[in-house]
Order: C-alpha cells, then sequence, then structure tokens
C-alpha cells in the first residue's frame, strides 16, 4: 500500500498554492484532510506527481456565525463541525450529518471543503449542501468565483471547479424549519447505500417550502426541486409524500454495487426520503 | 523516487530527525524507523484503527498520513502513555477487566480511549461505543472493552476528585 512518489509542498498561503498549481497543472492536486485522496494515492488509482498541502495556509479553518448567514471554511473538519454548539444551534443538521460520516479518526482529519470539493458521490456534504442552496467560494490566479453547490457537480469527480482553482468556503443563509439527515449505511464507517437531506417551514399545519436533496443515488447529488415542490402547501400527508418519493424516484439514477441492485437502491432511496421528511416535520 | 527530506517530529516527548521521502506512510515511519512497534498494521486501508495514534490531540490512523503531513507534529503513542512499572488506568483497567484476548487491537483501543475520555471523561455506554466505533476488534470481544473503559473513567475520575 505504497503510494506512487510524489513532490511535496506545504505552502505558507494561497498565492503559494496557486502558483504551484499554475506551474504543475493536473499534474498537481491539494490535500486537506487527505482522507479520500491518500486511500485512492494508496491504490494507486489516484497519481499525483505534486501534492500541495493545504495546512499551512492560514484562515481555512474558520466557522464564522452572523445573524443570518454561516461561513464554513474549507479545512474546517467533520470533527470541528460536531465540536461547535453555536453551529449546531444554528444549523443542527450540520452535527447531524457530520456525526454519520465515517468514525472518529476520519472526522478529526476528514474536511468539509475536501468533501465537497472532491466530487465523490459518496460525500454527504454535497447533497447537503444542495439542500440548504449553500454557496461554495474558489479561488484561482483571476480571483474568486462564487458557485452554487446546486450547479456544481458535473459527474462523478468532475465538478465546476477549475484545476487551478482552490475551493476555501461554503456559506448558507441560517437554514429555519425543522430538519433532517438521514442516512442509510452498511455500517459505521460506511458510505450511504441512500441518503436524504430534508429542510420543511411550516405554518399552521401546512408545509410551506421544502428542500429535498439525495446522496449516493446517482453519479452526482441530486436535489429534487420537483419532490420539494410536492409538500409545499400540503398537510404533509400520505398522498403528498407519496407523490415527493415519485418526484424523487424520477431524478435518482442509481447504479448496481456491493451495496445492492438498482431496485433495492430505489426502494430504500424511498424510506430513507419518507423517514427524513416524516422527522423534518416533527421537528418544523 | 522523489528525493528524501528532512523530517522532525516529536514522539512521546522524544524528538527524532531523520531523513525520509514524503510518501512514507506514518504507521511505518513509527514501526519501521524509529522501532516503536505499539501502533499495529491491521489492514492499512484507515478501517480498523490499530495504528491509531495522537497527532496534535487528534486521534488518526497513521496508515493514512504521510510522513511530511506530520511533520513538526507531537505524536502520542501508546509507548507515551504507561510503562509495564506504571500503567495507565486505562492499560490496568483492559488488563483487569479482560479488555483484550489476542491483543492485537489494544494498542488503538486503549490510545483512542484516552482521548475519547479526554473529551468526555464520564461517557454513557453509547458514548463509548459511537466514540470507539473507528477501532475494530476481530475477536470481537467489545463487551469488555467498553466495561474497561468504563473501569478507567471511574477510576481516572475518583483520582481526581481525591486530588482537588
Amino acid at each position: 500500500m505504497i503510494p506512487a512518489a510524489f513532490e511535496y509542498y506545504r505552502p505558507k498561503d494561497m498565492t503559494g498554492v496557486l502558483s504551484l498549481l499554475g506551474e504543475h497543472g493536473d499534474n498537481a492536486r491539494v490535500i486537506a484532510g487527505g482522507h479520500s485522496l491518500i486511500p485512492m494515492m494508496k491504490l494507486r488509482m489516484a497519481d499525483v506527481p505534486h501534492l500541495i498541502d493545504l495546512q499551512g495556509v492560514g484562515g481555512l479553518d474558520d466557522i464564522e456565525l452572523s445573524a443570518n448567514s454561516i461561513r464554513i471554511g474549507a479545512m474546517v473538519t467533520q470533527h470541528d463541525i460536531i465540536d461547535h454548539n453555536g453551529l449546531a444551534s444554528a444549523a443542527p443538521i450540520l452535527r447531524e450529518a457530520a456525526l454519520q460520516i465515517a468514525d472518529p479518526q476520519v472526522r478529526y482529519m476528514g474536511t468539509v471543503g475536501g468533501n465537497v470539493a472532491n466530487g465523490d458521490p459518496g460525500n454527504d456534504m454535497p447533497g447537503l449542501m444542495q439542500c440548504l442552496d449553500a454557496t461554495f467560494t474558489v479561488v484561482g490566479l483571476d480571483g474568486e468565483r462564487d458557485i452554487p453547490a446546486r450547479q456544481f457537480y458535473e459527474a462523478a469527480y468532475m465538478t465546476a471547479r477549475e484545476d487551478e482553482e482552490v475551493l476555501t468556503s461554503i456559506t448558507m443563509l441560517i437554514p429555519a424549519g425543522g430538519y433532517a439527515y438521514e442516512k442509510q449505511k452498511r455500517k459505521i464507517g460506511d458510505y450511504a447505500t441512500a441518503a436524504a437531506a430534508v429542510l420543511l417551514t411550516k405554518e399552521g399545519n401546512t408545509c410551506k417550502s421544502a428542500s429535498i436533496a439525495m446522496t449516493n443515488l446517482s453519479d452526482i447529488p441530486v436535489y429534487s426541486e420537483e419532490a420539494g415542490a410536492a409538500l409545499v402547501g400540503s398537510s404533509l400527508d400520505d398522498t403528498a409524500i407519496k407523490a415527493a418519493v415519485t418526484a424523487v424516484l424520477g431524478d435518482i439514477d442509481p447504479s448496481e454495487d456491493n451495496r445492492g441492485p438498482v431496485a433495492f437502491k430505489k426502494h430504500l432511496a424511498g424510506v430513507i426520503l419518507r423517514r427524513a421528511i416524516e422527522r423534518a416535520w416533527s421537528r418544523a | 523516487m522523489s528525493k528524501k527530506q528532512h523530517y522532525k517530529i516529536t514522539v512521546n516527548g522524544k524528538e527524532e530527525e531523520f531523513l525520509a521521502e514524503p510518501r512514507e506512510l506514518l504507521i511505518h515511519t513509527l514501526r519501521e524507523r524509529l522501532k516503536i512497534t505499539g501502533p499495529h498494521i491491521g489492514c492499512e486501508t484507515s478501517h480498523c484503527g490499530a495504528c491509531t495514534v495522537t497527532v496534535n490531540g487528534k486521534s488518526v490512523k497513521s496508515c493514512t498520513v504521510f510522513v511530511a503531513q506530520a511533520d513538526g507534529t507531537e505524536i502520542t503513542t501508546i509507548e507515551g502513555i504507561g510503562s509495564p512499572d506504571a500503567l495507565h488506568p486505562l492499560q490496568e483497567a483492559f488488563k483487569e477487566h479482560h479488555g483484550l484476548q489476542c491483543g492485537f487491537c489494544t494498542p488503538g483501543m486503549i490510545i483512542r480511549a484516552s482521548k475519547l475520555l479526554e473529551e468526555i471523561p464520564n461517557p454513557s455506554e453509547e458514548e463509548i461505543r459511537f466514540g470507539m466505533a473507528g477501532n475494530i476488534c476481530r475477536c470481537t470481544g467489545y463487551q469488555n472493552i467498553v466495561k474497561s473503559i468504563q473501569a478507567a473513567a471511574a477510576e481516572m475520575n475518583s483520582a481526581k476528585e481525591a486530588a482537588e
């Protein structure tokens, strides 16, 4: 399990990172926690001749809360998310999801930025960020640009971030209402067989807004506008939930793997989504 | 092969300086270069937790860290928390409560548990099981591992109270 040799860099600032990326192009990769990249390098499925470690770059590991928004630096770890009480009260769905990622040791190392930037369909944060309608900020030699999470993912491991850009932070509005991140996995540490992120608001007994995204049921996370729309205006009766499940089943495209055949994944997606909706509603 | 680089890490309070390729895995640095063989290689794929050490206050699977990333860090292994003559309360409790069968996972279990008890000094059974979920015991002796950690927590808490 020894990876191919590489040159290692630990620049002190983002200018240093960007100039290395500019120099080495797609022969270079940045590394944050490394808990997705290093296993792939050990298997020699990822060849990274130039490895640029972000740990020396300051200002990437802050969690900033304002009256109505949240900014999470790319190097904030899953452990930091769980540990931050202010964040957990502002957006409890973040802690709920982070607690279902990997195991304690991996959560100390694994970063939110790496999780969303990697483009692995198995990662939990991309679907969650689409549900939250978060925005990713990337920086390149030409400056910063913002990309909505809902437009970031193009195919497995392919995103709107260019090779010479680095994802630096994630921002979102503080979500209102009820929430749930529901994940079915074979064991602790596993990727989702199916997972659902749901945010709901209610007025009286009527659903006022709904945001639904699914994890690991396609080669990209699936934000289902139609599923959310199926709930809005309803009292979350069985007909409305069934309509949301039908909408999601139309949007996902699972493939058969060691977590099960397509029919099972579709069945499970419905079960998990229903549970997430019911839990979010009970908290709304 | 990339050139060897100069690295400096502090392991169990002792500064170690050496030349290594950046791609060397921290577990190999510890075991083969520094002859610190408490941390074990179980799966080498970041699943089993036998290679767990504490790096700058975090429980880390040392099979999934390059030595280059660990340059400048402080590392604690099982060797750093107790000795045969002066066992750590966790080591004492694992011995007393049969927290090990074959013992292969034990160094990782104990070093992880030491961090868990720092963060949650009086954990419930559920908190122990969740906090130890990154460590696998293939003898499946989890019941006694949980008991050992509970006993160590009680011992450490009463020692702390006595000191206050």
